[in-house]
C-alpha cells in the first residue's frame, strides 16, 4: 500500500498535499484498490465553495459510485482536465495524475484535523482488523 | 444466513479475488480488475466458477409427470443431446425464473437454475409434477465451470479431445475428465463462442487447475460477468426479469410455445393481446456516467419507468443499461435518467449494444 508521507489523509481516503494556502486533493491508493476500475469521475465546478467533509466529488468504477469529500473548507481553484477522458488514471496514478481538483484554503487550522501517513497506516490497520 | 462457499473459495483468496456476497454465495467479482478480464473473454478465453447455479435431474416423461406444462419453452421437441433456454412462470405469468433445460435421454432432463432461486425452483417444479418421476437436486455435488471467448474451443479440445468440436450451439455432449463423467454444452451468456462444464464437485478444483495450465485461459469473476452479459441485452434474474414481469412485458417471447399448455399461459395471452404495462427497454449514453439499478427514467420531465441494470460498457467505452418504461417509446427516442442531482442523457437502441462477438 502506498501512502506518501508529504500529504495528508481524512478517514474517507482523501489525501491532500497542501501548498502554501492551496491543497491538491485526490483518493489514495488504498481507495482507488477497493473501488477497482475506474471508469467515470465527476468533477466539482471551479469557483464552487465548499466546506470540510462536503461531498466534492463522485468516483464510479465498473460497480459502484462513491462520493469524494473535500478534505479542507475553501474553493475550488481547478480541476483536473485529463480525467474527464482518462478516469483510470485514478488507478494508475492516484497521487499525482490522478488528482481531483485544487482547493484555496479557507483555514489552514483544518490541518489538525487530518491524518499524517503514518497516523493513516494505523487507521488502515484497524480497518482491516 | 452465512453465505456458502464454491470447492474452489481458496483458489480464489489465493489468486488475489475480490470475494462478494451474490445469491447466498461467497464469490470472486474480480482477480486483476473487471476491464481487464472483460477484455480478456472478448479476445481470448476466460473461466468463471459457476458452482453456485443450481442443477436438477428429473427422470419423467414430460407429458404424463407435468413437467412440460412447467417450462414456457418447447421442451418436447428437442431431440437428446440438446438444451433450450426458457423460462417458468406462476399463474399471473410472472417469471419464477429463467433456466436452461438438457435433454439428457427420452425421459431425462437437467435443469439448470440461478443460484438464489434453487430452493424456490425446486418447491415449484416439485408441487407441478405428477404421476411417475424421479426428481434429485445435485446442485451441492455438481461443479460447474464455464470457459468462454473465442480461443475457448482450443483450450478445451486438449483436456477433453476434439470429440468437442462437434458440439453446436445449444447442444451438448457427455466427457471424460480424470475417469470423471462431464457434460459439456456449447452454450454461455457472454455472446463469446463457450463451453459449460458440469463435472462432479470433488474434481472441480482438478479441472479449474488443469484449465489454467493453458496460458491463453485466465480467471474471471462475476463483475465482468455481468458487463459481459449486458453488452449482449441478457438480463439477469432478480434484475432484469422477476415475478413482477413476464416474458413478454422483458420482451423474451420468442423462448415461449404458445402452440402448447403451460402455466401463466393465460395470463401470457392476455397481456400480449392488450399490451404489457411495462416493457423492457434498452438505453445506451454518450457519457460514461452509469445508470445504476433503481434509478428513475424519465420521458420529457414524467417519470415513465425504472433503470433494472446498468453499467459502464468496457467494449463500447460509454454507458450502457436496461429497465423498464410505460409508454409508447420506440428506438431512437431519447430519455433522461435521473437520480439525486445525477442526470444523464440516452437513448433507446436495441439489443446487443456490442456486435463483435463470435457465438459461433
Amino acid at each position: 500500500m502506498n501512502i506518501p508521507e508529504n500529504l495528508l489523509y481524512t478517514k474517507d481516503h482523501e489525501w491532500a498535499r497542501v501548498e502554501g494556502k492551496t491543497a491538491y486533493v485526490g483518493i489514495t491508493d488504498y481507495a482507488q484498490g477497493s473501488l477497482g476500475d475506474i471508469t467515470f469521475v465527476d468533477l466539482p465546478k471551479v469557483g464552487k465553495a465548499l466546506k470540510q467533509a462536503d461531498p466534492a466529488a463522485v468516483v464510479e468504477s465498473v460497480k459502484a459510485a462513491s462520493d469524494v469529500y473535500s478534505p479542507f473548507s475553501g474553493t475550488v481553484l481547478s480541476v483536473n482536465p485529463e480525467l474527464a477522458s482518462h478516469p483510470e488514471l485514478v488507478n494508475k496514478s492516484c497521487y499525482e495524475k490522478g488528482f481531483f481538483f485544487v482547493i484555496q484554503l479557507d483555514n489552514e487550522q483544518e490541518k489538525a484535523k487530518l491524518m499524517d501517513n503514518n497516523a493513516y497506516q494505523v487507521y488502515l490497520e484497524g480497518l482491516s482488523k | 444466513m452465512e453465505n456458502q462457499k464454491t470447492p474452489l473459495y481458496s483458489y480464489h483468496v489465493a489468486l488475489g479475488a475480490k470475494m462478494a456476497p451474490f445469491g447466498g454465495w461467497l464469490m470472486p467479482i474480480q482477480y486483476e480488475g473487471i476491464l481487464a478480464e472483460h477484455a480478456h473473454t472478448r479476445n481470448q478465453v476466460s473461466v468463471f466458477d459457476i458452482c453456485h447455479m443450481g442443477e436438477f435431474i428429473l427422470e419423467a416423461d414430460a407429458f404424463s409427470s407435468g413437467f412440460d406444462r412447467v417450462v414456457t419453452q418447447n421442451i418436447t421437441g428437442m431431440p437428446p443431446g440438446t438444451c433450450r433456454y426458457g423460462h417458468m412462470l406462476n399463474d399471473k405469468a410472472g417469471i419464477i425464473d429463467d433456466l436452461i433445460v438438457y435433454r439428457l435421454k427420452e425421459k431425462s432432463w437437467m435443469i439448470v437454475v440461478n443460484a438464489a432461486t434453487i430452493r424456490s425452483d425446486e418447491d415449484n417444479l416439485k408441487n407441478n409434477l405428477t404421476g411417475e418421476f424421479t426428481f434429485n437436486n445435485v446442485s451441492n455435488i455438481t461443479g460447474k465451470l464455464d470457459l468462454q471467448g473465442p480461443r475457448s474451443l482450443e483450450a478445451i479440445r486438449g483436456i477433453f479431445g476434439s470429440k468437442v468440436e462437434m458440439l453446436s450451439y445449444y447442444t451438448f455432449g457427455e466427457f471424460d475428465f480424470s475417469s470423471q463423467r462431464c457434460i459439456i454444452s456449447r452454450t454461455g451468456y457472454t455472446g463469446e463462442l463457450g463451453y459449460e462444464i458440469y463435472v462432479p464437485s470433488e474434481h472441480v478444483a482438478s479441472l479449474w487447475a488443469r484449465l489454467l495450465e493453458d496460458s491463453r485461459v485466465k480467471p474471471a469473476g462475476l463483475g465482468c460477468r455481468d458487463t459481459l452479459r449486458l453488452e449482449m441485452g441478457y438480463p439477469l434474474y432478480g434484475h432484469d426479469i422477476n415475478l413482477e414481469y413476464s416474458p413478454v412485458s422483458a420482451g423474451l417471447d420468442k423462448f415461449v410455445d404458445y402452440s402448447k399448455d403451460f402455466i401463466g399461459k393465460q395470463a401470457l395471452l392476455k397481456e400480449k393481446e392488450s399490451g404489457p404495462k411495462e416493457r423492457l427497454i434498452y438505453f445506451k449514453s454518450d457519457s460514461r456516467r452509469s445508470a445504476r439499478h433503481g434509478f428513475g427514467i424519465y420521458s420529457q420531465s414524467k417519470r415513465v419507468g425504472t433503470v433494472t441494470s446498468g453499467s459502464f460498457s468496457p467494449s463500447l467505452g460509454v454507458s450502457i443499461g436496461m429497465g423498464y418504461i410505460r409508454g409508447n417509446h420506440k428506438i431512437g427516442d431519447q430519455l433522461l435518467i435521473k437520480e439525486d442531482n445525477i442526470e444523464i442523457p440516452v437513448v433507446i437502441v436495441e439489443k446487443p449494444f456490442y456486435s463483435g462477438a463470435r457465438p459461433n
